[in-house]
């Protein structure tokens, strides 16, 4: 006797607690087999980069930060970076030394809130608590420095807005220390587990071909084998002067995603021990940089990009010689990164589908801008 | 304070008098109730923007939301609170008053931060709803962008106390 | 070395598209950038780009569209993993009815990226095989990052 089956329609999100925000997901089955997928997306949509147009140069940055709100300050950094390289300015050394520490804490902090999530979204409810308990401990750092929790609005055009408060390079340190320890622990907790890694190692491959061929950067890239970091292949700010590595995974699974992202942690941690060691005195902010009436860049155009915790994230600036920019277009990486669902999914299970989606490290904000 | 219903208890023993004085009150039931749902609020787990991420960061290990009887819950029919933490576009609009049709009555809004409140930074952009309380009631507003969790923390006490001057009777919002 | 790749690219699309095919060619910050007309921004290019092994342009960084208000340009930003490359691929093309070559199927990573453009400028890729809106709602009328919408939030029902 033959059973009969049919194709099924099912609907995921746009409020689904594992899709991390508004994303929706349209999957056709045929039993527990995913068929066929369309990611639908857009519903937090809020237009920043026809907003930019009609703010001065300045007033942008807060924008950027909500773009992937986990991890502002590279947002802040590129879009600034943008402008400079448009002004063609030199950026005082401080305040060079400053971005760095605080883009690699967010980096950190972002990773934690994935790491937490991630694990969530497995079953697993005690890595995000102590996750964010971590997460908390660098905001705390970052809220010091900025005044602000999430959304910094902090690097600014020509430097930084703050100089650091008086100790905060050694309650850096002391932060560096604890959570070293804390990530070791979470790895013993975590990576080895039989469950995780049944659930995680094989399940969503991606090739080395193909996620080039998809535009994949990020720690999605370097866990499928491909070594490049911009941080490294094209030192910006003064990524040139720290010895790090690029953690890289050839399996190209969602288990070498995590790999990469939990050592590209400790990776960031060696960053922030040598910054705060190599940190000099100093001005913070270029001098034409406090004016911003006076910030108009030549007329022309540059793409500007950087490396972001989850990817490459860059900045396309039209100037045209005014106050304000004629067109900015922002290269999010999470858009980027999500499109390759539309192949990964296919031929999966259902239940494969949360930690292969999870594994890509999403932000919704960056995904609709 | 006299309290009502303790009129006739002289003619009973002294010693009784004293223990039900300790250990009776009267109340009416909506107060009963509104004392019970203030203290196990159960929200959405509804997160829009980066609102979200503080809403997150609040249930978590140092603000602890459950310590007020909050618990995230995923479904709407569970959920007797909707906090709207973020941004609310056009596309996102119905499918949120989707989800608020969906839950059961006594429900509760609170818009968290200045998108939800009235679309804060994106109040010129072309795709975004100036305000959920378009489409919603809201209770509480939390300001803030985002909104600390302990400026959240505060927004729920607020609503607490709402409800437990709604029940008694009392206005709360004066129009 | 930027110069010299830069009149490698120049002579390569040239030979193809023949004499005067690139219409500009210049270096911004350094890097090649080449604009072309829409009509000589072919499938076949594209390949080429991806594909010459002096050149293996694989990684499609950006894809930027842009209104400036007499015409439209869309600009690729390309990048070449193995030789360290980058190039600024400008295409240009009227302001009514914009159409540009599609590049989905050579480059994956240009699927939502165009479908992107589209939405948001109304510039048309022939070529793309699902190109609709994607981040506003379907029944949506206008692009908004055209110079000339306007956005009157009380006729959209959101203020």
């Amino acid at each position: 006797m033959s059973i009969r089956t049919e194709q099924m329609t099912l609907n995921m999100g746009p409020q689904h607690p594992s899709t991390h925000g508004v994303f929706r997901l349209v999957l056709t089955i045929e039993g527990e087999t995913i068929k066929h997928a369309e990611p639908v997306i857009g519903y937090l949509h809020r237009g920043s980069e026809k907003l930019a147009e009609g703010l001065l140069y300045t007033q942008f940055i807060p924008y950027t930060d909500r773009l992937d709100y986990l991890n502002a300050m590279t947002n802040n950094y590129i879009y600034c970076a943008g402008v400079e390289e448009l002004l063609e300015w030199e950026i005082p050394e401080r305040a060079e030394y400053l971005r760095v520490l605080v883009m690699e804490l967010n980096r950190i902090a972002s990773h934690l809130v994935w790491w937490g999530t991630f694990m969530l979204d497995l079953g697993a409810l005690s890595p995000f608590l102590y996750a964010f308990r971590d997460r908390d401990l660098i905001l705390d750092r970052l809220n010091e420095i900025s005044g602000a929790r999430m959304t910094f609005n902090y690097v600014r055009i020509g430097g930084v807005k703050w100089d650091a408060p008086d100790g905060w390079i050694e309650r850096v340190k002391e932060t560096v220390k604890e959570v070293r320890e804390n990530i070791k622990e979470y790895d013993t907790l975590v990576t080895g587990n039989e469950i995780f890694q049944a659930r995680t190692i094989g399940v969503g491959k991606i090739s080395q071909k193909e996620a080039i061929n998809w535009g994949l950067s990020g720690p999605i890239a370097r866990g499928s084998g491909i070594r490049f970091d911009l941080r490294k292949e094209e030192p910006y700010s003064i990524y040139d002067r720290f010895d790090f590595d690029i953690p890289t995974f050839q399996e190209g699974d969602v288990y070498a995603r995590y790999k990469t992202r939990i050592a590209e942690m400790h990776e960031s941690l060696k960053i922030i021990e040598q910054a705060c060691e190599q940190i000099p005195e100093g001005e913070i902010i270029h001098k034409k940089g406090k004016r911003i009436m006076m910030i108009k860049p030549p007329a022309g155009e540059v793409y500007k990009r950087c490396e972001a915790s989850k990817g490459e994230i860059g900045v396309y600036i039209v100037s045209n010689g005014k106050t304000q920019p004629y067109r900015v277009k922002l290269r999010r990486p999470s858009f980027v990164n999500v499109q390759i669902l539309q192949e990964l999914l296919i031929d999966e299970p259902i239940a494969n589908l949360v930690a292969i989606f999870g594994s890509l490290d999403v932000v919704l904000g960056e995904v609709d801008a | 304070m006299e309290l009502k219903g303790f009129q006739d208890l002289e003619k009973y023993d002294p010693r009784l008098a004293e223990d039900l004085k300790r250990n009776v009150f009267f109340t009416k039931v909506e107060q009963v109730k509104a004392w019970a749902r203030t203290r196990s609020l159960w929200p959405l787990t509804f997160g829009l923007a980066c609102c979200a991420i503080e809403m997150m960061g609040t249930g978590a290990a140092r603000y602890d939301f459950d310590r007020f009887g909050v618990i995230f819950r995923a479904s709407p029919r569970h959920a007797d609170l909707m906090i709207v933490a973020g941004t609310v576009t056009a596309k996102m609009a119905p499918v949120l008053r989707q989800l608020y049709d969906q839950m059961p009555e006594p429900k509760w809004v609170i818009a968290m931060g200045s998108c939800a409140t009235c679309g804060g930074p994106y109040k010129d952009a072309y795709s975004v709803l100036n305000g959920v309380d378009k489409i919603v009631p809201v209770d509480v507003y939390v300001p803030g962008c985002p909104p600390t969790p302990p400026a959240l923390l505060d927004g729920v006490e607020l609503l607490r106390k709402k409800i437990r001057q709604e029940a008694a009777g009392e206005q709360v919002v004066k129009k | 070395m930027s110069q010299e790749l830069l009149e490698r690219i120049v002579s390569r699309i040239e030979n193809i598209q023949g004499e005067g095919a690139v219409l500009e060619a210049s270096l911004n910050f350094s890097k090649p950038m080449i604009t072309l007309d829409t009509s000589n921004w072919t499938p076949q290019i594209a390949q080429l780009l991806h594909d010459d092994p002096e050149l293996k342009f694989n990684f499609l960084s950006c894809l930027t569209g842009m209104d400036y208000e007499e015409h439209m340009e869309v600009i690729y930003n390309f990048h070449s993993i193995p030789h360290n490359y980058y190039l600024y691929v400008k295409v240009k093309t009227a302001r009514e009815k914009p159409t540009v070559h599609s590049v989905q199927p050579i480059w994956k990573t240009a699927d939502w990226l165009e479908r992107e453009t589209y939405d948001l400028l109304g510039i048309e890729f022939p070529g793309h095989y699902n190109l609709k809106r994607i981040l506003l709602p379907d029944d949506w009328e206008g692009h908004p990052l055209r110079k000339d919408y306007v956005t009157d939030k009380k006729a959209l029902g959101l203020d």
